[in-house]
């Protein structure tokens, strides 16, 4: 929308000619600036300007919708990819949900990526057994991906349709991994995306990991602004996730918890930093720092502590806060309490790391 | 005041100084026709350029007979419309006190905090709260929700409009006539559509439907509530040139406030924080810089006390700074007294 042209819409010719003649092709230069210096640089009056933004506008606007019809739209098409792990599916309200970005955090080794194989293997599974009967694009940064753990989790969760004759080979035909080695291939990836989810019926996308393509950008030292480089490719796949309806789930890294990062308010002061101290030894914090936070519509936080491992729902627009403890077995990742655990207050973004050695496991 | 800060093409205006008219006042006396045999432009121009002179001259008149400006009006009337405004509830009590009833209308008011605290909560609660009919004690009106990071769920409208109405029916058990009505005017899915939904997937659709706004609310009359959630995410994510971003937000922040004056409603921005440094350490504080910060007329911090989510209003021109626990339950926004079952969602 933000590219519309703007000779396209219907404004007046002698006026969609000065746009062009000054070089403002598209709705986003026309916009972009204040009603002063498109009066200035068109050299036209006030009010000519003024009507021209509001036709601009109209025409750039995208059209409304009441929630009723949201609703009903959501109620036709099914709204989530449900995990069948049944503790979290109803914390989520049905499960993974399509349009959104799902995010999980938490340290190395604490199965993320086993998570992600099962979600993969649901999506593609045919919709008698639960799935979603489509392709999956699985984006893997850090060579990650095992097929072989794909079909041992296929063989341990659905034994009946697995020892079937061929079937095992559709399903994984069914999941297209692709391995990215820079931030631009990712983007380029993404661009093509938007035709690839339309045209091949892909019903889920998996990043593992999203952080690993900061890192690299870092190596390299080309940061040198403070923003972030995954800024254009953040809404965009916000936006593709959107107009599809597929869900997109991406993992995250964490990395330690240093004194700075005790954020306070100004009116806050700084009190309480005694007791924050304790804790930041054995706590860590997602990466990609708080704007990716706010861009994630739900975040699963997986964490270790005393001696077992949760699954915590931190940020959800439809679930309160609670933390079902897991395992990861031979079929994938099993709840070991479906009722979970609520958790008060802001204990709930913490991520822990202790009391459980990975590597005994 | 000078030619050069007239409202007309610079076209027109280079014209008018290569011909020796430099100040207002040698424009005063002079005729349209002989304006355009001067300047050789067209008729209409000429009467253009001698409206925007005296449209600068009357307001800025010296002889003003009864000392009143013209739109200006007392403090005392001021007074009087604001006793009679209803407030936006927001859901909980605690929060309501301290904002003096509400969330004002005709004003612009910015609420910000960490992400998982509750602002998209509150926003959805504002857009049904508002929907409470008059009798009793909300607004009935329609709000408008423009959503530019996707995190309106519409299972989740439902599940507060449900909520909302069902403390309602609590708090006002009454059968008596003048309730039926608007007891059956009470369903859940009046409420969802109530809802205007606009969803923004760039900077440029978020400036276009703003401007696109005072067309909508001309034709919607009855919305009293405008939400941007969240006013921050695109202006972070593809602005290069800061100092741009600042004149647009600039502008986007001035047109808001005169759509809430106009059609005598409540904007709610919400926004993000990031990190700030200030005597020597980083602080949170809310996106989009320090101008941007003067632009609302109140601004809430919602944020972490402990294990307790808090309203903070850090800036309001008619109550002091206070804070107040909130809760996001299963029905929505509430507050820490109110009798609740606290539902597991389901």
């Amino acid at each position: 929308m933000a590219n519309k042209l703007i000779n396209q819409m219907g404004l007046p010719p002698s006026l969609s000619h000065v746009f062009s003649a000054r070089n403002i092709l598209t709705a986003k230069d026309a916009l972009s600036l204040p009603e002063t210096d498109l009066m200035a640089l068109l050299d036209i009056d006030i009010a000519l300007a003024r009507s021209a933004m509001a036709s601009i506008s109209e025409a750039t606007c995208p059209p409304f919708q009441t929630g009723l019809a949201l609703l009903e739209e959501k109620m036709k098409s099914g709204g989530h990819l449900s995990t069948l792990l049944p503790g979290l599916d109803i914390a989520l309200c049905g499960g993974i949900p399509f349009g959104a970005l799902t995010e999980l955090v938490g340290p190395s080794g604490i199965g993320k990526s086993q998570f992600c194989l099962k979600l993969a293997l649901l999506a593609a599974l045919p919709e008698c057994y639960g799935g979603l009967n489509g392709r999956v694009i699985y984006i893997d940064t850090e060579s990650k991906f095992s097929s072989r753990r794909m079909i041992e989790i296929g063989e341990g969760s659905f034994p009946q349709i697995f020892r079937l004759q061929g079937l095992a080979q559709k399903m994984a035909g069914r999941i297209i991994v692709t391995r990215p080695t820079s931030i631009s291939e990712f983007n380029d990836s993404l661009q093509q995306m938007k035709l690839t989810l339309l045209q091949n019926e892909v019903k889920l996308l998996i990043v593992d990991s999203i952080a690993a393509l900061v890192s690299w950008d870092n190596e390299k030292g080309t940061i040198s602004s403070r923003q972030s480089p995954l800024r254009g490719s953040l809404s965009f796949l916000k936006s593709i996730s959107e107009f599809s309806r597929v869900p997109v789930v991406v993992t995250n890294q964490v990395r330690s918890h240093s004194s700075d990062d005790t954020f306070h308010y100004i009116f806050q002061g700084h009190r309480k930093d005694t007791s924050n101290s304790e804790r930041s030894e054995s706590h860590l914090t997602a990466a990609l720092g708080i704007q990716w936070a706010h861009a994630v519509t739900i975040r699963l936080i997986f964490e270790a502590h005393s001696g077992h491992r949760f699954i915590k729902v931190a940020k959800s627009p439809i679930s309160s806060p609670v933390a079902f403890p897991f395992v990861v077995e031979s079929s994938g990742i099993t709840l070991l309490n479906q009722e979970g655990i609520s958790v008060a207050g802001s204990e709930i973004n913490a991520i822990r790391c202790q009391g459980c050695n990975i590597l005994t496991q | 005041m000078e030619i050069s800060n007239l409202p007309i093409s610079p076209s027109i205006r280079s014209k008018l100084l290569s011909k020796g008219y430099t100040s207002l006042s040698s424009l005063s006396s002079i005729s349209p026709s002989f304006l355009a045999q001067e300047l050789s432009v067209k008729l209409e121009e000429a009467v253009e350029v001698l409206r925007a002179v005296s449209d600068t001259t009357t307001s800025k008149s010296a002889h003003i007979p009864y000392g009143i400006i013209p739109g200006a009006v007392t403090a005392w009337d001021m007074l009087s419309e604001e006793q009679m405004q209803r407030h936006i509830s927001t859901g909980c009590e605690d929060l309501d006190a301290i904002l003096g009833g509400g969330i004002h209308c005709k004003e612009v008011t910015e609420v910000g905090g960490v992400p998982g605290i509750g602002k998209t909560q509150l926003g959805i609660q504002l857009a049904v709260n508002v929907q409470i009919p008059v009798e009793y004690g909300g607004l009935g009106g329609k709000a408008v929700y423009i959503d530019t990071e996707g995190s309106f769920m519409a299972e989740r409208a439902y599940q507060i409009a449900e909520g909302c109405i069902y403390d309602i029916l609590d708090k006002f058990p009454s059968n008596s006539r003048e309730f039926l009505s608007c007891k059956e005017r009470l369903q859940v899915n009046n409420f969802l559509a109530g809802i205007f939904y606009f969803r923004i997937c760039s900077y440029t659709e978020q400036i276009a439907v703003i401007n696109y706004l005072e067309n909508f609310l001309t034709e919607h009359g009855d919305v009293k509530l405008v939400i941007i959630d969240s006013v921050t995410f695109h202006f972070r994510q593809d602005f290069d040139d800061l100092a741009q971003r600042t004149r647009v937000l600039g502008g986007l922040s001035l047109r808001l406030m005169k759509l809430s004056k106009m059609f005598n409603l409540a904007v709610v921005l919400l926004n993000q924080v990031t990190t700030k440094f200030t005597d020597g350490s980083f602080q949170l504080t809310l996106a989009l810089g320090d101008s941007w910060s003067h632009s609302c007329t109140n601004r809430i911090i919602l944020h972490w006390n402990g294990n307790e989510r808090c309203a903070y209003i850090e800036k309001s021109p008619s109550v002091p700074s206070a804070s107040a626990p909130y809760l996001v339950t299963g029905k929505g926004i509430r507050g820490i007294n109110s009798n609740f079952k606290r539902a597991r969602i389901m």
